[in-house]
């Protein structure tokens, strides 16, 4: 057999083995989950509040910190679409090609990208402190916004960069304003403001270290922006550094249930992206 | 092939016609929505233009005047500026990095590169038709439509009308009527072509300004562009850039001939076909180069 043909087969191989041991890494943490926390797994767990003996193993339930961090998740997102989009738009559609300004953007965004999460959360906190805050639910939007912002403008910028110089001059030449052509391009940048969305969220409701310092925590679901708010994340942390194996376990059902928010949110990004992408131009 | 002859001075919608598109009252003409004054038409007129883009100089000293109802071709080696002559011409090397241009551009009257210009109205007087098919990531409806919602025509009924009549135009009307909504990136090329003429038409412009219109096309589907062109040259002033010289000889009024940045000949087509005048425009059209 020829030498071309063996490496073929070689790469063939080594892809093969790649790709199957990332499905392992999967399989076996979901394994892990569900195996330590399916005992701990019920109604209750999702339904309730943590009772008076919960972090010691009696009753009660998570809802705290699933609320907590859906809230979290939820407003930060759209602050941080708020924000990233007309970002995007800027660099892509106001800015010329290859402008000095939007390099120097982009490398902004790229340092930002590369911060931790923890530096977010420490940064935060130092001006709270400064201010005088508490820990609460606002505290908590704002870091995850700054978190994702940087995750947001990216993976658009990446989508709009790819952008056609035809399309767009296709709509200049009807004599369209820029701002009418951004309500064009967004049709065919959808799929990836949608890709960019879910990236966001898994990133933002599975970070710990961010809300360690700014939401705090609590066993109430907060009423006003001004108040602590519990997350899954911070729940999961807790109640496994607990000596208790009852309470063990329910760090790997807040575990199993994070898991289960983002396949859920996973899979209605994918259908809705397949919505979306309906009219882009190949 | 059978395509309806766009005429805005002969042809009138019949009553049959209103009531197919169940447009119930009031006059509406799809190709006269936008109540423009078309008496001052004129040419374009290019004066003293340079353009240099990153230092180097594309366009060098070009004056030109592009004749109102006639097909003009530009022809000439790649490289030679062709595309970045029609492009300034309707200002879309504004956004492109580094370009710098000096001279004078006349639309109408108007000069184009004047400081403070409001450059859309001027663009809407050109409908700009590009190499490849470029459709908006829309439906098909939503295509044409688009044009004249920016310029404000929101009703239903007379939308239905603008898209009817351009479809019809250009020879797409009985292929794609029904399936107004599908998406348009998935009509063959030579249809999505002809929607983004029908795109530009929309709008009503004056001039169609056509970068190599149909090279991506096959033969049957340049042809049909041809002979849309061959049609609209009597209510539009085409320009048309072309590497085909047996294009530019089919359909070409008028001829400019460029090399390396400069005209170098520009005359009726017969005069540069059969009798031209420097010697560049000789080898060329002998193909000694390309």
């Amino acid at each position: 057999m020829k030498l071309k043909f063996i490496e073929e087969k070689a790469v063939k191989g080594i892809m093969l083995i790649t790709t199957l041991l990332v499905f392992l890494f999967v399989g076996s943490i979901l394994y892990t989950i569900v195996k330590n926390g399916w005992r701990a797994m019920s109604w209750e767990m999702i339904t309730d509040l943590p009772g008076g003996g919960f972090y010691i193993g009696k009753e009660g339930g998570l809802l705290n910190a699933i609320v907590g961090s859906l809230y979290i998740v939820g407003a930060s997102t759209v602050l941080g679409l708020a924000v990233s989009i007309p970002v995007v738009f800027y660099l892509n559609i106001y800015l010329k090609k290859n402008a000095k300004r939007g390099s120097i953007a982009r490398l902004a965004y790229d340092v930002l990208f590369g911060i931790p999460s923890i530096v977010y959360g420490a940064f935060a906190f130092t001006i709270m402190i400064y201010f005088g805050l508490k820990t609460s639910l606002a505290g908590g939007i704002i870091v995850i916004t700054l978190l994702i912002i940087p995750i947001f403008i990216r993976s658009m910028d990446e989508i709009a960069r790819e952008l056609p110089q035809d399309m767009l001059n296709a709509s200049y030449s009807l004599g369209a304003t820029r701002y009418e052509t951004i309500k064009v391009v967004v049709r065919q940048i959808a799929p990836g403001i949608a890709t960019a969305t879910l990236l966001s969220i898994g990133r933002a409701i599975g970070d710990a270290a961010a809300v360690l310092f700014t939401a705090g925590y609590t066993d109430n679901i907060p009423t006003s922006l001004g108040q602590p708010a519990a997350t899954l994340p911070l729940a999961v942390f807790f109640q496994l550094s607990s000596p208790i194996p009852a309470v063990q376990e329910r760090a790997y059902a807040a575990a199993l249930i994070l898991t289960g928010i983002v396949l859920i949110l996973s899979i209605l990004g994918r259908i809705i992206t397949n919505r979306f992408s309906r009219n882009k131009i190949q | 092939m059978n395509i309806p002859l766009l005429n805005k001075k002969i042809k009138w919608y019949n009553r049959s016609d209103w009531n197919e598109t169940e447009l119930k009252k009031g006059f509406f003409r799809p190709d006269q929505k936008f109540c423009t004054d078309d008496s001052r038409r004129s040419n374009i007129v290019v004066e003293h233009l340079n353009v240099s883009i990153q230092e180097n100089l594309i366009l060098k000293d070009v004056s030109a005047t592009i004749p109102d109802r006639k097909i003009t071709c530009i022809i000439g080696p790649s490289g030679c500026g062709k595309s970045t002559l029609l492009k300034s011409l309707n200002r879309l090397l504004d956004y492109t990095e580094g370009v710098k241009v000096a001279g004078k551009v006349l639309v109408d009257g108007e000069e184009l590169y004047a400081p403070g210009v409001e450059i859309t109205h001027i663009r809407r007087k050109m409908g700009l038709f590009s190499q490849r098919p470029c459709p908006l990531p829309m439906s098909i409806y939503d295509n044409i439509a688009y044009g004249c919602r920016i310029h404000g025509i929101r009703n239903r009924k007379k939308l239905n009308m603008v898209v009817r009549h351009y479809l019809q135009a250009v020879g797409l009307w009985e292929e794609v009527k029904e399936r107004l909504h599908t998406p348009a990136g998935r009509m063959s090329i030579g249809q999505q072509q002809r929607l983004c003429l029908a795109r530009g038409l929309a709008v009503e412009p004056q001039f169609i300004l056509a970068d190599e219109a149909t090279s991506a096309l096959d033969p049957i589907s340049s042809k049909t562009i041809e002979d849309l062109f061959l049609k609209l040259k009597e209510e539009y002033a085409i320009v048309l850039v072309t590497h085909t010289l047996r294009q530019a000889l089919r359909i070409a009024d008028y001829v400019i001939f460029m090399y390396m940045g400069e005209i170098i000949e520009a005359g009726s087509a017969e005069q540069i076909f059969k009798n031209p005048q420097k010697e560049l425009t000789q080898k060329y059209l002998a193909g000694v180069f390309s």
